[in-house]
């Protein structure tokens, strides 16, 4: 059987689009009424919805935990039709867990969790539809709905996938180009004031000297996501003060 | 980098929207207030909110947050824990309240210290669920608000309905017990919780001071559950539309849904009708 093929001959993807381009950003702060914070978040095929409540009264006294600091806590939960085949994952799935814990390991150093002593901020991430990069939409969600419930950050966190075939870097993997084996896929959070990374992951091989080609391809897909956030940060900020000016 | 010197003029709030991680200043002679952190001499924002200046403080103060207590508010909470000596009450703030034995009046108004027997029946003064109208007396070391409800209005709610807001809609004024027109009273809690209840005059209270934690309503009229009714959608449908929840806005969204069945206020199309009336009417009073 014949790979398929991730790069054509003139240069355009399997969804048509080009090496350095994003797939279509759409996101909305403020979709729900009951949450402190919310926001839904699509980008290409992928679906979140993020609901953050909080700072709120710890349910759990958690163990290490002197109270200083608001503890974070996330959910992230696939919806069984988020994938073209029907299928129900357990609260247990390693999988599930895995990208809740980079999630909140993320997000533990951006919030400034000293404003909120012995508090609990909590994060439910919900997959909507999957297409590749659920890691990168899930943070780039969470970080809208954070804004959104006026959370004291250092920065937004804006997450970008980028993976390396045929000899260049893609930015923004589908999950068709994920699922590809020969494709390494490395996933980079960022905080844009600074240039700091919150996150870098990578589950495959890619050789050492491709790594900060790939990394800077990643890095620039953060910028522009970090324009987007801003945009609908600004846009939800203006309309409730608009409101409330009245 | 804004240019934070200019006067604050209503008309251009959009203008002083800042978001995470945006520079405020960096001239050394601001000091750092809410909403802000700071780099070097740089002051940069932390939350998505408008810049405010006051003397040489610079804050931020964020569009929508958790309540953020002062001593003096009032509010309405919510009794989660009963503890030793104490009540864990939500108040919609980043951690539970705490209203202590010995700051509730006793039935029947007694004056007395707080006995053993007193800690054991605390679950017939309030139990959980129950929710509590009370005034915040002082702040706990840890941060946590120290309620009191010593005052023949305060104490434990019944007859009514309960509305959750945002907390920013509810501004801090003289009386947040109302009796509105309709017959219905309403107690706006600065903390964003909302009590919509059946009128009960002050006479009958004072002389029902035996019964002030009684978990019984009292006969409530068919008419009278509606306007409770229609008054909560009305606070729901204010908070929605984003604006200030006073006893003059809630009055006037009450005459101006007169029209419409209660039970309909909230679906879209007449709360599209509603919020454009509304709106008048409060720019109207306002001009």
């Amino acid at each position: 059987m014949s790979r398929q093929e991730l790069l054509s001959p003139e240069g355009l993807r399997v969804d048509g689009r080009r090496v350095n381009e994003l797939r279509r950003i759409l996101c909305r702060a403020s979709v729900l009424n009951t949450a402190d914070g919310s926001a839904y978040f699509e980008q290409g095929n992928t679906k979140v919805l993020v609901a953050v409540y909080g700072p709120r009264e710890p349910h759990t006294r958690a163990a290490g935990n002197s109270g200083e600091r608001a503890l974070v806590n996330v959910e992230f939960n696939v919806a069984p039709f988020s994938t073209s085949e029907r299928r129900k994952r357990s609260k247990g799935d390693k999988r599930v867990l895995e990208i809740a814990s980079f999630v909140r390991q993320t997000f533990e150093g951006a919030i400034q969790r000293a404003v909120y002593p012995r508090s609990q901020i909590d994060i439910y991430v919900h997959l909507l539809q999957h297409d590749g990069g659920t890691l990168e939409t899930c943070i780039n969600a969470a970080t809208l709905a954070l804004v959104d419930a006026g959370i004291a950050m250092d920065d937004y966190v804006c997450a970008c996938t980028a993976g390396f075939v045929d000899d260049s870097p893609l930015l923004d993997l589908n999950a068709v180009e994920e699922s590809s084996i020969a494709t390494p896929a490395l996933t980079v959070a960022m905080l844009p004031r600074t240039g700091n990374i919150a996150l870098l992951q990578m589950e495959s091989r890619l050789p050492a000297a491709k790594l900060e080609d790939v990394m800077e391809v990643a890095v620039e897909g953060c910028k522009h996501i970090h324009a987007k956030l801003d945009e609908a940060v600004l846009a939800a900020a203006g309309d409730l003060a608009a409101k409330l000016s009245h | 980098m804004m240019d934070i010197d200019t006067e604050p003029v209503a008309a251009d709030v959009a203008a002083r929207i800042v978001t995470p991680g945006s520079a405020i200043t960096s001239d050394p002679a601001f000091m750092r207030g809410h909403g802000t952190f700071g780099e070097g001499a740089t002051i940069y924002s932390s939350v998505a909110g408008v810049v405010e200046r006051i003397n040489k403080l610079v804050s931020v103060r964020s569009l929508k947050q958790r309540y953020s207590g002062e001593i003096g508010d009032i509010i309405v909470g919510r009794i989660t824990e009963v503890a030793a000596k104490r009540w864990r009450v939500d108040v919609n703030s980043r951690q539970d309240g705490v209203l202590l034995l010995s700051s509730i009046n006793l039935p029947g108004g007694i004056q007395r210290r707080k006995s053993e027997s007193d800690e054991l029946q605390m679950r017939s003064f309030f139990a959980e669920g129950d929710l509590v109208f009370a005034e915040v007396q002082s702040y706990f070391a840890d941060g946590a608000l120290s309620l009191h409800t010593r005052s023949i209005q305060y104490g434990k709610l019944r007859n009514g309905t309960f509305v959750a807001v945002f907390p920013q809609l509810v501004p801090r004024s003289r009386t947040h017990f109302h009796t509105l027109p309709c017959g219905v009273d309403i107690v706006l809690g600065v903390n964003g919780y909302i009590w919509v209840s059946k009128h009960v005059s002050a006479a009958k209270v004072e002389a029902n001071a035996e019964h002030i934690y009684s978990d019984c309503n009292e006969p409530i009229s068919d008419a009278e559950r509606e306007a409770i009714a229609r008054v909560a959608n009305c606070v729901q449908l204010l908070n929605r539309l984003y604006v200030k929840i006073t006893e003059t806005s809630v009055i006037f969204a009450y005459e101006e849904s007169l029209g419409h069945a209660a039970k309909d206020l909230l679906s879209q199309d007449v709360a599209a009708e509603l919020a454009h009336s509304v709106m008048a009417r409060l720019k109207q009073q306002a001009s």
